[in-house]
Formats: C-alpha cells, structure tokens, sequence
C-alpha cells in the first residue's frame, strides 16, 4: 500500500463517494449560489494515510521547539511589549480556528462537488490542531511568562472585551449566513488566501525578532496547512464561476469579506506588528511594507485579478482604499492609539512609545511624530497613577470616537465616519464599505433579488452600550479584569510590574462614568445629531477635535 | 582594506521575563481560572478545549455578531431536543446599563461533558498515524510473504465485494453524519470530539479503499471495482445502505450521534466487523483484512462509544431533564432499532458465502444483541421489544 502513487491513491478513494438511493442527508445550511453547471475537481489530492504521519512528524518539531524554549530559557530574552499583545491575539484567534472545522459542513450538501468534500474534511481536522495547539502555546506562555495576568482569564477575557468582539468576527462570519458567503468566499477566498499571510507568516517574523522563537514555530506549522485550504477554496471559486447567475453574489461577497477583512485583521495585526515589537531597525518592514507585499502583489495582483477572465468582479476600489487607510490615512496607527486610549478596558499592558519608537515611525511614516507624536509623549507622562485620572479622562487633544456599528472598530479615521438610520435605530459607520455591508449586502434583497439565505448582523454591537451610565472600577469588575489581590488591575499603561506603580480599582472609582456614544447619540435630535456629525468629520487625525472655526 | 558590513538582524536582549522573575499581584497565578475542572485538577485536554466555543448564556455579553436569515447565531441549544439541566434559561437579556455578566459558569449542564479520550491534536495526530503506520507495516508484511496467495477463491470474492462495502458506510457516516455533526454541538468539547469520530470513519474508509487498491494489485482476478456492485446493487447490503443513508439524513445533531453509536454500530458494524470478518478470515487463510478491520473495531469499541456513553450518561442522569432525555431516546431507540436489525438480518446471506464458515448468524446477532443491551443498561433505557424477538 504504501508504495502506491499518491495520484493513484486518491483516484481510488473517489470510489467511496455514492449518491444516496433512499434518503437525502440532511440540508441545514442554505445558500443563494447555484452549481448547476459546475465541474468537478479536487485539486488537494490527499489521503490520510500520508497525512496522519505528516502532522505528527510537524508536531513533533513543534513540540521539540517548546520544550527547547523552556530548557534554554527563552522567556529571559522575550520582549514583555510583544508578549502582551499574545494576550489579545491568543485569547483572539483559537476561535476562528474552530470555527473554521465548524464551517465546512456548510460546504458539504451546498457545493456538489464530493471530491471536495475529502478536502473539506481535512481542513476540517486541521482547524481542530490550529485551534488546540494555539491555546497549548497560550498554556505555555501562562506558564513560563513572568506575568500570566491575560493569559490566565483569556477566554473570559475574550468573550466580554470589545476587543474580542472585534475579532470573533473573524469566527462567526465563517460559520453563519449564506453557507458560500460565509465558509467559502469569506472563510477561504479571502481570510485564508489573503489575510493569513499576514497573521501567520509576517507576525512570527515579527515574534522571533522579540526574541519569541515559539510563535513562529507554532503559526508556520499552521501555516503550512492553509495551502490545502486556500486550494479548496479556490476549487470553489471556480465551481461557483461557472453558474452566470452568481456572478451578482461573488461581486457583493468579495467587497464584504474583502473590507471586513482589511478593517479587523489590518487593525490588529497592523498594530502587534508596528505597536508590539521592540525591534526598530531601519531596514525591518513596516507594516506597510509587508502589506504590499504579501497582500497587495501576492494576493490581489498574484490570485485575485488572474480571475477576472473567468468573470469575477473584483473591489478594485475597496482595495486601493484599503491601500490609502493604511499608507494615508494612518488607519493602523489609529487603531493603536484607541486601544492605549482604552487601556483601562483592556487585559494586557502597553507601555508607552519612546524616543526610539519615534525615530523608527517618522523614518517609515513620514509626518507621524506631528500626527502621533505628542499624544505618545502625553500616554507616557500619564502611565504611572500619580494623582491624575487615566489619559482617556484627560485633556490631551483627544475625543473619544463612536464605533462602527458594522465592524465595530471605532470610528477613528473621523473624515470618513457615516451616520445612517438602519432598522430604526440611528448607527455610525467607520466608512461607506461597512454602512453598505449593514445596510445593503447583509440584507434579504439585494440589487432587487431574493436572497433569502443571507445572513443578519446582530448582537450587542456598540460595547458601551452594556456600561452606559457605570462607574469604570464596576466595569472592570464585571468584566473580570483584576488581578488576585482584589483591586490592581490587569491592564496598565506601562510595564512595570511594581505594586506601587500599578494602576488599581480605587484609581478607576474616582473616574468620571462611562457613557455610550451610540445611547447619546440616538438621545439627540436630529438637528444635533446633523451638527454632531459634521463636527466628528472634521476631527483628526490622532482623534484631535475639530478645529474652531 | 575592505571591510564587511554589518549585517542587520534583530539582537538578543536580556529581558528578565520569565516566570518567578518578580513577586506581584497575580504573579503565581498561573492557571486559566473561567472554568472548572471536571475532576480535581485541570487536565491538558480541558486547558486546550474548554471555553474555546463560547456561550451567551455565561461569558458572551455582547451576544452573538453573525446570525442566518432567521437572525439566530452560534450554536443554539435547540438543534437537539435533548436537554441539560439549565437548557430551559434564557440567555440573560443585556442592552443599556445591564453589564456583561450572565449566569455563574458553567451556566448549564452541556458544559460538564468531556470526552474521556481527551482527544486534542497532539493525541489525535499519534493516535491515528500510529494506526496508519501498523495498518501499512501489516499489509506490507503480508504481500512480502506472499500471504494472499493463501487465501481461497470464495475469500477473495468474498473481500473485493462485502469488507470493500463497508468502507461506504464508514465514508458516507464519517463526512454528512459525524463531520456534519461538528457544527451543532453546544461545546467545543462535545464538537471536538465528534469531528475526531469523523476522521475516525474517513480514515478507515481510506484505509479499505487503499487495502482494495493493494489488492487488486496483488491478486491476480481480484475486481477492485466489486465494492461499488456490492453497494448498489447487491440486496444484502440494500438495508444496511437504506439505514446508512437514513442516518445521514437526521436533523437533531444528538440523535444521529445516538443511532449511530449507540444502536447502528452494536446491532450492525460490530455484527459485520467482529462476527463475520474477523471470525471469518483466518479460517479462510487470512490474516491481514483482521488488522485492517480491527483498527476501525478499536476506533468504535474503545474511543468513539466511549465519549457517545459519557455524551448520553450525562444526559440520562440529568438532574433537571433525566425523564424528559430518557423518554426522547427511548423514541429514538424503538425507531432505529428494528430498523438496524432488519438491515442486520439482510445481510444474514454473507455468512454463508465463505467456504470455512464463521460461527453462525444467529449466534453473532445474539453477542451483538447482547452487547447493545449492556449499552442501554449503564445508559438506564429500556431494552426495545425488538430485541427478544
């Protein structure tokens, strides 16, 4: 057996498919896509008798690799700036994994296709190891970090911060909705082929510069199985492509998960990669830089527009503005400022920017020290509790933004905030992308056809919302955020891990309390509600208020 | 004199950061503390699986974001009409002013299953290529004996048409009943679980699809095309295919978990596997098709009914719905045993196909009969009446 020719082998393993004589399985999960005249391959050709032993083998290097960094004491060279935001993004991204196993059998009854079925099969049970060994790697790094406070209340954490909200979109958006929107265009298509490039491979890059050779051995051994994902998706693109009819729905499915991809992913991988590192060497990439390359050349220039022949309708818009957010707009920069601004909601530590930091942002973005400069220099005056309130309570040209209701990172590029009334209730977006996605694609109807398997945005969407009128020292109990003493919170603005120098409960109580600017908002007329929005497109950037007239 | 630049790369830099390296709040506290152990101590599994999924009902405050046509997300307890004690709250109403908090964890009783294989990758990885590396190793031994010119004409038809059938059964329930199911369960660890029942069953129809594919190699005259015949065609295998497919077709993720491992496999897989094949092939000059059928028997006999037991005992001693689950399997039970023991009895013809016979029908349904009681027993159901028929 063993010395049979892989292609032989998976021919063979077609003969287990069969159409059912008696009863249909059963269809739980709709789609608005047809594959009438689809044809059928499966470009992953495996079988699991060769991969078994290949991901045990790529287990055990992984496993090797962990024992290595405890018995050689990595954790004594590790950067406490990076190791933070693990805090964030392992409490973030075991979810998604699962639910990527959770998505393929939305795939199963809805692409006819039962060659591709195997291949579904399998990436399911590769996303069940991405899941676990990622929360393994979060166990170690409570185990062996000198602060273990994040890492040890992670999915609790997780599941009341907004933070965490902002990335479970990452998750749900595979496994609910049109069965195709969710686990192929936006799951495969555009999360695996285009974004995990970023999160897997540049962000270990960045890991192992901080003296984190674990991260790295972790997310390329991932990484190494989203090449079998990105082929199923890609066999489904194709298949989808050959029905005229779901050209409309691959055009409005693209420009969803292409935007929603770009808001949540750039925002927090940008800000780890540019926020998170302590390594500021000239010549190291920016952001930036690994965003033009591994996702503007490889995947837009390299996949996306090759399919353009086929029929396929591509955002170029929405990418060339994804494009202009970050390199113009400052989008990531932003980003990093609200969650510092925010810290006090958090369940992990930034410290502040240096001298240093700076250096290496103005030679990379130019024009960032007048942009972010000053608001760094005030975060760092400001982290240590020495009589005054934390910076989100203080005046440092800064105005606490609304979120968007879409994909729930707030607001910040102030120029291009939308304000719509949707299903009665008056909503803020961060840009036109996601007021169309709430109030256009995730819709019934769409362009005038029935798309009755659509899915709805739902939930609690505005985080405020919950603690509107709190006091933030309940807010931060409620959310579970303290430490064991009672009172020091698990966030704080600095990295310093002496008792006296951390910020605690009693400092929050003496806060003023927290208010929902979606609440406010739709408390105002509608006279104050047009001057609140011409005076929020005014702001920035860096959050600073609108000019005077 | 030229001299070389100084390449740029990152610098090590001591950091102090490890564990112990200071004394502070929450320095020691060095376990994940949202949940609580099933036993005394936190195990591996529980650390890498529990909470993974999460659930509006205790942490979740903002509910959840992405919802079907019918606006419900996640994983609704409804997709089975079983129940756990505290199915029946509803998820706490938050909006303005309300926090975030619900109920105590773990808010209901589907947070108390754990799978007691404690499968997670670094298991299920070892597990199962140490499974493929045996089952190969067995296969290559056998053909550099030349073990299959042992086997006796009636055997090989026997091979190429009835043990090539199952491995439909084993992909049809692997992909559309048990990878299906993976998306329904409430808890990561009950869906962890049964995605890892799945490629249980995917992976022992490959491994019969390729043994076919050895075989025909091997074997001169043998049809590696037989198996298809068998399936579609052959009336002995028409009952087991018609509740094959019956199974697929479920809607309530538990009760196609418990007609297929709790009644399917006794009164039909471990009677084919274990009162036939594996009684069958060495009389008949064959010791290979034993190791290759006897994996997938460990799969079920050991592991996959084992969470399925723990999975429904749970829930048949439920302190707020034990009657209420009882009653709803007992349905179950009246309506798929008798359906599985008429397709048992259709294959009743295949007993007397090879030439050294296997002990006898009656007598294999009667053990797997007995086997499935003793099931049905430590579960506290009612024995079907099909049963002492």
């Amino acid at each position: 057996m063993s010395r049979q020719s892989v292609a032989k082998a998976h021919q063979k393993i077609q003969e287990l498919s069969w159409e059912p004589l008696y009863h249909e399985p059963v269809a739980q999960y709709g789609t608005d896509y047809t594959f009438k005249k689809a044809q059928k391959k499966d470009p992953l050709k495996q079988v699991l008798r060769s991969y078994f032993p290949m991901q045990e083998e790529k287990d055990h290097r992984v496993y090797g690799a962990a024992d290595g960094a405890i018995r050689g004491n990595m954790f004594r060279q590790v950067q406490e700036r990076w190791l933070e935001w693990q805090k964030l993004f392992l409490s973030i991204i075991p979810l998604p994994e699962i639910s990527a196993a959770r998505a393929m059998p939305l795939l199963f009854r809805n692409v006819p296709n039962p060659e591709l079925h195997n291949g579904q099969a399998i990436q399911m049970i590769d996303e069940v190891r991405h899941s676990t060994i990622q929360q393994n790697l979060k166990r170690l790094y409570m185990n062996n970090y000198i602060d273990p406070a994040g890492f040890n209340n992670s999915l609790r954490n997780f599941q009341n911060d907004y933070c965490g909200s902002i990335g479970r979109q990452f998750a749900e958006g595979f496994i609910t909705g049109d069965a195709i929107t969710a686990a192929s265009i936006y799951l495969t298509i555009v999360a695996e082929t285009a974004f995990t490039n970023t999160l897997f491979v540049a962000m270990p890059a960045e890991a192992a510069a901080n003296g984190d050779y674990l991260l790295p051995t972790v997310f390329h051994s991932v990484q190494s199985d989203e090449s079998r994902h990105i082929s199923n998706g890609y066999a489904t693109l194709l298949m989808a492509l050959a029905d005229e009819g779901n050209h409309q729905l691959l055009e409005r499915d693209l420009r969803y998960a292409w935007w929603n991809n770009h808001r949540v992913v750039d925002a927090a991988i940008g800000t780890f990669i540019e926020y998170g590192t302590k390594d500021r060497r000239p010549d190291r990439e920016s952001y930036a830089e690994m965003w033009r390359r591994w996702i503007y050349d490889d995947y837009y220039r390299s996949y996306l527009v090759p399919l353009e022949k086929y029929g396929l309708v591509i955002p170029h818009d929405l990418i060339e503005e994804s494009w202009n957010q970050i390199w113009n707009k400052g989008y990531v920069h932003e980003v990093a400022q609200f969650f510092a601004t925010g810290w006090l909601a958090n369940y992990w530590r930034i410290d502040p920017m240096t001298d240093k930091d700076f250096e290496w942002f103005e030679g990379k973005y130019p024009g960032w020290y007048n942009k972010y400069g000053k608001w760094w220099e005030n975060y760092n005056r400001l982290s240590t509790p020495n009589g005054h309130h934390p910076i989100v309570f203080e005046d440092v040209d800064y105005v606490y933004p609304h979120r968007c209701w879409t994909c729930m990172v707030p607001c910040l590029v102030r120029e291009d905030m939308v304000m719509d009334e949707v299903d009665g209730q008056v909503r803020t977006y961060c840009h036109e992308a996601c007021r169309w996605t709430d109030a256009v694609a995730f819709r019934p109807e769409y362009e005038g056809r029935s798309t009755p398997n659509m899915g709805k945005l739902i939930g609690k969407r505005e985080w405020e919302t919950l603690y509107h009128g709190w006091n933030w020292a309940d807010v931060v109990q409620d959310m579970g955020y303290v430490r064991d003493d009672g009172k020091t919170l698990v966030a704080q603005p600095h990295l310093n891990l002496d008792p006296k120098k951390m910020w605690t409960l009693d400092h929050l109580r003496r806060c003023p309390p927290l208010q929902s600017p979606n609440v406010l908002l739709n408390e105002m007329s509608p006279a104050e509600r047009q001057a609140f929005h011409a005076d929020y497109v005014k702001q920035g950037p860096a959050g600073r208020p609108a000019p005077k007239d | 004199m030229t001299t070389t630049p100084e390449r740029s790369v990152p610098k090590p830099v001591f950091t102090d950061a490890e564990a112990g390296a200071k004394e502070f709040p929450d320095s020691n506290a060095r376990r994940f503390n949202y949940y609580t152990p099933a036993k005394r101590k936190q195990t591996h599994y529980e650390d890498v699986t529990v909470e993974v999924q999460p659930d509006p009902r205790h942490y979740l405050a903002q509910g959840w974001l992405y919802g079907f046509a019918d606006g419900r997300g996640g994983y609704p307890l409804e997709w089975t009409a079983l129940k756990a004690w505290g199915s029946d709250r509803p998820v706490p109403e938050r909006g303005p002013g309300s926090g975030g908090k619900g109920y105590e964890w773990p808010a209901h009783g589907w947070h108390e299953f754990r799978d007691p294989n404690e499968e997670w990758e670094l298991s299920f990885y070892r597990y199962n290529a140490n499974v493929e590396r045996q089952v190969n190793q067995n296969i290559d031994s056998a053909r550099q004996q030349k073990a299959f010119e042992q086997w006796n004409p009636n055997w090989v038809r026997f091979v190429e048409s009835h043990v090539g059938a199952w491995m439909h059964v084993n992909h049809g329930l692997g992909l559309y009943l048990f990878a299906n199911a993976n998306r329904r369960g409430p808890t990561n660890m009950h869906n962890t679980a049964m995605a890892v029942n799945s490629m249980h069953r995917i992976r022992s129809a490959q491994d019969l699809a390729l043994y076919n594919l050895t075989l025909s190699e091997e074997i001169t005259g043998f049809d590696g095309g037989a198996h298809l015949v068998a399936w579609n065609s052959d009336p002995c295998w028409q009952g087991v295919r018609e509740v094959a497919e019956g199974l697929t077709g479920i809607d309530d993720w538990c009760e196609a978990i418990f007609a297929a491992n709790i009644v399917f496999e006794p009164l039909v897989g471990e009677l084919f596997r274990s009162q036939l094949v594996q009684q069958a092939a060495p009389r008949n000059g064959d010791f290979v098709t034993p190791t290759v059928m006897g994996a997938e028997e460990f799969d079920y006999a050991e592991r996959d009914l084992a969470y399925s037991v723990a999975l429904f005992d749970l829930l048949t001693k439920d302190r707020e719905f034990a009657d209420h689950n009882k009653a709803l399997m007992n349905g179950w039970l009246s309506n798929w045993t008798p359906r599985c023991i008429a397709a048992a009895r259709k294959l009743q013809p295949l007993w007397s196909q090879p030439d050294a016979k296997p002990p006898r029908f009656e007598d294999g349904l009667d053990r797997a009969k007995s086997r499935f009681a003793a099931i049905l027993a430590d579960l506290g159901l009612d024995i079907p009446k099909e049963l002492t028929q």
